[in-house]
């Protein structure tokens, strides 16, 4: 068998295209996602036209004066804001591409703020944002961007709003100073200091004074709105964030999005080179008519079989190896975890080879056994890379059986307890179950050639 | 062409030999003996189960009944397309092939086949590079690694023009007379088979028709005409109901 992989990698080296792309692909392929992982994702470019004339640009809450301008600060840290004068400028930096999106703050926003804020009713403050429907995925991108971006103007806004709400609750509960335009500064008693006074009233009347009932009613009264305002100062709160959430990981490990980001692409590297690999490998064996010739007693067709692996599966975990190793330097992801993923990549090779041997044994010749490999790999990917609960449960029970059956998942799988720490026992025995069953296929192909 | 050794111990016994697939008999009761040294053409129809024959020759193929009396390693199988890889080099194919061969001197295995192809000064260069008749000398040398005594060929002429075929035939009629190795080819080409073979078999829906020279199929079929072999032999062949 040592004499057909010398041959084979032989043949590999006098195919410098081959070799090239089977490769550089797999490098570059981590070269960029290291790059676009490390680097984070860049800030859209929004068209932004605040048409509120500078001067009136403040709201008045209570006896505050807020500057809008704090709050359009939110907006510019998620987005890359290209400055505008107006609307139509906006709109056309837009339609030019220039601009994914535009934002315009019209000239009333902050009359209606203010007229909804003292409650004097009115439509209510809007902001227009202007999408380019050129490509639903960059209009979703800046939707998305925009509105959570608009969020916390709000959230910032209105915990303005209940902070100064609050000590407004304050005042009327435990008493102090309050300044008023043209007043001037107003002492407020306070429910608890007119609790107190009532009380010492009480106290000098005679016992069967007819006052007495009455007095005791209004202290009663004081103490009880006293107490449920300060309770209301929590309530108040919660109304600008009503909901808090507590996530919990029930399964699956706790992968950020960058390292499952690395491990697709580094699966994706790994199948492509194994499967085309082997298959190619193995109807090169009919392409040349060679096949024929072999099995007659000079090897038979499972160490034939194994030798394709062998082959594919070496090549794919060297290359793959390589690949992760980039990514982790990139990522800083840590060296403790070395022997795991390499494991998890020796055992997904194999698997991914096998595979690629099956195509190979069921195909006559190098470029169908190429296109064939292609056509399912990414099936196979995608379908792996279905979450739960996206898709009906039916559908997906069945998308996770058609997964389960092809190495992609897996070994994605392993890959992720490799470098999460997991446990690498039911994905690597998955994948050890996999490579006998799929070279069990390709033997059972290879009886149909002679 | 010098006669073959038929005072010697034949080189292959084939008797009663049949293949079935299902209901169908592809060859019935086949039997012949063939010397060190001759030339075999089989000569028939399409379907007369010419391949069949050859593959269960070559081990390729299992009899339903009969016997041959060679093991598989006494016999070279050359196929009928080039099986050697175009990407690799006269010499290494020739050396790759004499490794899976178990031969015992490799270098001098693959020395012996470069002269007897007379490829020595092209021993470098890719197989793909190589004419169809280099091609088919080099197929042909690597049927001949392993020394055997008998050489199977299944049509190796028949993608080559009629020089390339002439030179092909002059290397296999060499090699039976020097080495004295026995060559069964099949072929389509009927003057090939006069002009090459020592004796024919003939076969036709699975059964052997006929055995023996080229002369004495002319001589079977009542005619004698020098010039029109293959009229000959197919009116043999309607002779005969085919």
């Amino acid at each position: 068998m040592r004499w057909l992989l010398f041959k084979d990698l032989r043949i590999l080296r006098r195919s410098p295209l081959l070799v090239a792309l089977l490769v550089l692909y797999p490098l570059v392929v981590a070269l960029l996602v290291g790059v676009a992982l490390s680097s984070g994702p860049s800030k859209p470019k929004v068209a932004f036209a605040n048409l509120v004339p500078p001067d009136e640009a403040t709201i008045s809450v209570g006896g505050r004066r807020l500057d809008a301008a704090t709050y359009a600060s939110e907006l510019f840290d998620a987005v890359d804001a290209i400055r505008v004068d107006s609307r139509a400028e906006a709109i056309a930096k837009v339609r030019s591409g220039e601009a994914l999106g535009a934002l315009v703050i019209p000239p009333d926003v902050i009359d209606r703020l203010q007229a909804t804020l003292s409650l004097a009713g009115g439509e209510p403050p809007t902001v227009e944002v202007y999408y380019s429907a050129e490509n639903p995925l960059k209009r979703r991108y800046v939707e998305a961007t925009i509105d959570a971006t608009l969020a916390d103007a709000n959230k910032a806004l209105s915990n303005e709003i209940f902070s100064e709400a609050a000590s407004y609750l304050n005042l009327i509960v435990a008493g102090g100073s309050l300044s008023l335009p043209v007043v001037g500064e107003v002492d407020i008693l306070g429910l608890r200091n007119a609790r107190a006074i009532v009380d010492a009233a009480i106290t000098g009347l005679p016992d069967d004074s007819s006052a007495r009932a009455a007095l005791e009613q209004v202290s009663r009264f004081a103490g009880l709105a006293a107490d449920n305002l300060n309770v209301s100062k929590p309530i108040l709160a919660s109304i600008s964030t009503p909901i808090t959430v507590q996530e919990r990981s029930l399964s699956g490990s706790d992968t950020s999005l960058d390292v499952f980001g690395v491990e697709v692409a580094v699966v994706i590297s790994l199948m492509n080179v194994a499967l085309l690999l082997a298959a190619g490998m193995l109807a090169l064996e009919r392409e040349e008519h060679v096949f024929g010739r072999l099995v007659r007693g000079l090897v038979t067709r499972t160490g034939l079989l194994v030798e394709k692996i062998a082959l594919a599966g070496s090549c794919a975990w060297a290359l793959a190896s390589v690949m992760l190793a980039i990514l982790v330097a990139f990522l800083d992801l840590g060296w403790s975890r070395t022997p795991a993923w390499l494991a998890a990549l020796a055992l997904a090779a194999v698997a991914f080879a096998a595979l690629g041997a099956a195509i190979g044994g069921v195909t006559r010749d190098v470029r169908a056994a190429s296109l064939l490999a292609f056509m399912l790999a990414l099936p196979i990917a995608a379908l792996a890379l279905v979450p739960s609960g996206a898709v009906d449960g039916t559908l997906y029970d069945a998308i996770r059986i058609v997964s389960g059956a092809f190495p992609f998942k897996p070994s994605l799988t392993a890959l992720d307890a490799g470098l999460s720490g997991g446990s690498l026992v039911t994905p690597l025995a998955h994948l050890a179950a996999l490579t006998v069953a799929f070279t069990a296929l390709a033997r059972l192909a290879l009886r149909r050639f002679r | 062409m010098a006669a073959p050794r038929t005072d010697a111990l034949p080189a292959l016994r084939v008797e009663a030999l049949s293949k079935s697939y299902g209901d169908r008999r592809a060859l019935q009761d086949v039997s012949f003996i063939a010397a060190p040294g001759e030339l075999i053409a089989i000569i028939g129809p399409n379907g007369a189960g010419k391949t069949t024959l050859l593959q269960i020759l070559g081990g390729a193929l299992v009899a339903t009944s009969g016997t041959v009396s060679l093991d598989r390693d006494d016999v070279g199988w050359v196929p009928q397309q080039p099986a050697v890889y175009s990407k690799l080099s006269v010499r290494e194919n020739l050396w790759l092939f004499a490794r899976l061969e178990k031969v015992g001197d490799v270098e001098a295995t693959v020395n012996r086949m470069l002269d007897q192809t007379g490829l020595g000064d092209r021993a470098g260069d890719p197989l793909g590079e190589l004419s169809g008749g280099n091609r088919q000398r080099v197929n042909v040398a690597v049927g001949l690694l392993g020394d055997p005594a008998v050489l199977l060929l299944d049509e190796p002429s028949s993608s080559l023009d009629p020089r390339q075929r002439a030179r092909l035939w002059d290397f296999i009629a060499t090699l039976a007379r020097e080495q004295g190795t026995t060559v069964v080819y099949s072929t389509h080409n009927v003057a090939e088979a006069e002009r090459y073979a020592d004796r024919l078999l003939v076969l036709a829906d699975g059964e052997l028709l006929f055995t023996g020279t080229p002369a004495e199929l002319e001589r079977a079929t009542g005619e004698h005409d020098a010039t029109d072999f293959e009229g000959a032999f197919v009116r043999f062949l309607r002779s005969r109901g085919h």
